[in-house]
């Protein structure tokens, strides 16, 4: 066993309004850059929908993330490192630009610089690619709130086999929200499509990021990871991904789409797990068998020897601690009412999602049947959101986990509903689905009242490690192997020789001297994070 | 030996190889973040499909080509029982076959290049010097190939020629006449190639040095500390 910690969201979608706040606040901080600007690190699909990039979902097309080979191995689906380096010469998997969107600006500059004329001057759509003018054919959100459904509603891969259900007439039509970032997966098949080695999960929180150093762009993470969320600088001809706002993470802050989520429908908290038994958990033969999979790779942070090998496996105390407090452990593993998206791409995702409810609940309030179990539970079937669609996105199909977690859902509502309006204590709604009572009034406070604190339990960076990150003050930066970081290392307990640098030896003595006098300080604040 | 001669096929070889290792080391050493293949595939797929594996699958077969028929002296094929018309035809035609490829699938890069304005305003400058010295050396390479081998009644053997220069240059014991009694094509190719050499470590191909060969055998997932263990 090797328990690791990772930083983990759930996504509430019963209160996602669709605002976009996620992805323009995200693209100002991470991806307003020359090659960067069709990248939406964080972007808000409305389902059913085309997607981002267009039917990103459907792999028979793609080929991203994983499956079985005939022996029941686990194996890239676009193939293996020597079909790779076969086809390193032209990615037979890569999306082409348009298939995000050709990225433009308008002619500002008209606006002021045209002369005096009977009409308005008009800022025509310039491409970012070429400047030259162009007629916008799809961009960002192209099919908000299903624009255009009617023709293309059943270009969503996930319609497939339930096109019947799926209705793009005004009168039953159905739609949510599904904000997405990096699955940051415990899996990532996009780390394993690197042929350079430049993409790496972090020990110690398990982001996935790019070696900007390393990135030889070969671009088979791009095709590699089944989400579509790495993506290819065409200006630096390098790959870029989500981050998950490392630096806010590492300092105890949550992500800037979550710090700025008005509907507060994003969790960000740690789990831990066994990362020895990831490959096996991905190997599971049945595609219906992968979230129970997953959920046993996760450990349960209240167990004492879970708790004591985490430590002897280097995870400091209070992330442990944080573990215990841990939003998305509650939410995905403890309460079971989030799901992790597209299972069947055996990468393990670490996003999770919290299946919307609020249309049947609406339809049920108005007809006087909400404390009934029967009735709530009976209506989740003649939902306007069709089970199976919900099941083809977050169940790898088997609409009967969907079913569980909306009767949950829905059980806590009437719960709720009958404490604070009919003023009744009663064990019945909670025990229909196999939860304490306290558990659903747990659930309650985390998902309706949804306190910061609650939302967010981010350990900073280790303690432990705080006087490292002193010495790493006024360092030079650059110290990646073979880089031109040797600006002269600092003490003989540095480490790995690719630590952190100092500017001139001459430093040094000053600088261990800070390092010693605010040691103590750094060690106070050992045990009192998360 | 003339002036001309020296700094022809000695000191310009040698100052090339020099700009060639020393430009490498510091390159790698200060400029990572732009060493890639700056690919513009995502831009525009269109003809890259099958021009750039031509181009490349061309041109890493042509390299072959040229460590066999540079480094290996006809004493040691012979020797291993291979006669000279033997090599003569094999050379030929693989070469040729080589050639072909690497010279089709460079027409196609370069058109692609000229017709999409997406790929085209990539273009820089040290792109379009290294584009002009492949465009020269891929055609003189063509031409001394069927031309002076394979469609010809006397072939010419550079082996006896141009590559004994070669080697001598690795010997610090530069073997002059044998380069300049070759014929003109082969001169030029030679001189260019080292023109070639020159610019490399400046321009987009240092993607080469990069084939990813220790993913084979690699751990899919990797997983790197922030810090280091205590």
């Amino acid at each position: 066993m090797k328990i690791r910690a990772q930083v983990g969201m759930v996504m509430n979608l019963d209160k996602c309004i669709g605002c976009h706040t996620c992805s323009v606040t995200c693209k100002q901080v991470w991806t307003n850059r020359p090659g960067a600007e069709y990248m939406w690190f964080n972007d808000v699909e409305t389902k059913p929908g085309v997607g981002y990039p267009k039917r990103w979902e459907d792999q028979e097309h793609w080929n991203g993330g994983w499956e079985l080979d005939r022996r029941g191995r686990l194996r890239l689906k676009a193939g293996g490192p020597i079909k790779k380096l076969l086809s390193i010469f032209s990615n037979p998997d890569l999306p082409q630009i348009d298939d995000y969107y050709e990225p433009w600006t308008y002619d500002y500059e008209k606006l002021i610089t045209a002369p005096l004329s009977k009409h308005d001057p008009v800022a025509r759509a310039q491409s970012q690619l070429t400047g030259k003018d162009m007629e916008i054919q799809w961009g960002p959100n192209w099919d908000d709130n299903l624009a255009g459904a009617p023709e293309r509603i059943h270009q969503d891969p996930l319609t497939k086999g339930i096109e019947e259900q799926v209705k793009a007439t005004y009168e039953q039509a159905f739609m949510f929200y599904l904000p997405r970032i990096c699955e940051h997966c415990l899996n990532p098949s996009c780390v394993a499509s690197c042929p350079s080695g430049a993409m790496y999960k972090r020990e110690e929180d398990g982001i996935v990021l790019v070696d900007q150093a390393k990135c030889r762009g070969w671009r088979f993470c791009v095709s590699g990871c089944p989400y579509k969320k790495v993506y290819f600088n065409h200006k630096t001809g390098k790959a870029e991904k989500c981050t998950l706002c490392y630096p806010r993470i590492e300092v105890g802050l949550p992500t800037i789409c979550s710090e700025t989520c008005v509907g507060r429908i994003r969790y960000i908290g740690l789990v831990l797990y066994d990362s020895d038994r990831v490959e096996a958990a991905a190997s599971v033969r049945d595609e219906h068998d992968l979230l129970d999979a997953q959920h046993d790779v996760f450990l349960d942070p209240e167990d004492p020897a879970v708790r004591a090998q985490a430590s002897r496996d280097g995870i400091p105390d209070d992330w442990i601690q944080a573990a215990r407090r841990s939003p998305v452990y509650a939410l995905a593993h403890r309460y079971r009412v989030a799901l992790p998206l597209h299972p069947e791409f055996r990468t393990l995702p670490m996003v999770w999602y919290v299946p919307p409810l609020s249309p049947i609940i609406n339809s049920m309030e108005t007809d006087g049947y909400e404390a009934d179990p029967d009735h709530v539970f009976g209506a989740i079937e003649s939902m306007r959101i069709p089970v199976d669609y919900l099941a083809n996105l977050l169940a790898a199909g088997d609409s009967e986990v969907i079913r569980d977690v909306l009767r949950r859902l829905a059980a806590m509502r009437g719960h709720m509903r009958k404490r604070e309006v009919l003023g009744e204590h009663d064990t019945a709604m909670a025990a229909a689905v196999g939860m304490s009572v306290n558990d659903v009034e747990d659930m309650y406070r985390l998902l309706a009242i949804a306190k910061y604190e609650d939302r967010y339990v981010i350990p900073q960076a280790h303690a432990e490690l705080a006087d490292r990150l002193m010495e790493q003050q006024g360092t030079c930066g650059l110290d990646f192997e073979g880089g031109p970081g040797n600006c002269g290392a600092i003490g003989p307990d540095t480490g790995a020789e690719n630590e952190g640098f100092m500017l001139t030896d001459d430093e040094r003595p000053v600088k261990l001297d800070i390092v010693q006098m605010l040691g103590d300080q750094g060690r106070l604040d050992e045990g009192a994070g998360g | 030996m003339s002036t001309g001669e020296v700094l022809l096929w000695v000191i310009f070889p040698y100052v090339a190889a020099t700009t060639f290792f020393v430009g490498h080391y510091w390159r790698y050493r200060t400029d990572q973040f732009a060493w890639t293949s700056r690919s513009t595939q995502l831009l525009d797929r269109r003809v890259l499909g099958w021009a750039s594996p031509a181009f490349h699958y061309g041109a890493l077969a042509a390299i072959g080509g040229h460590v066999i028929g540079l480094c290996i002296p006809p004493s040691v094929t012979a020797s291993v029982g291979i006669s000279e018309s033997f090599y003569r035809w094999f050379a030929g035609i693989a070469g040729g076959i080589a050639g072909l490829v690497t010279l089709v699938g460079f027409l196609g890069l370069v058109y692609r290049r000229a017709r999409s304005p997406r790929v085209r305003l990539t273009t820089t400058r040290m792109d379009m010097l290294t584009y002009l010295l492949l465009t020269v050396l891929i055609v003189l390479g063509c031409w001394m190939t069927f031309g002076h081998t394979l469609f010809t009644s006397s072939p010419y053997n550079y082996r006896d020629t141009i590559a004994v220069w070669w080697r001598s240059l690795f010997y610090l014991n530069p073997d002059v006449k044998a380069a300049t009694g070759a014929p003109l094509v082969y001169q030029l190719h030679a001189i260019i190639a080292w023109g070639f050499w020159a610019a490399f470590p400046f321009s987009r191909l240092v993607h080469a040095w990069s084939i990813p060969l220790q993913y084979i055998g690699r751990p899919y997932i990797l997983y790197r500390r922030r810090y280091a263990a205590r």
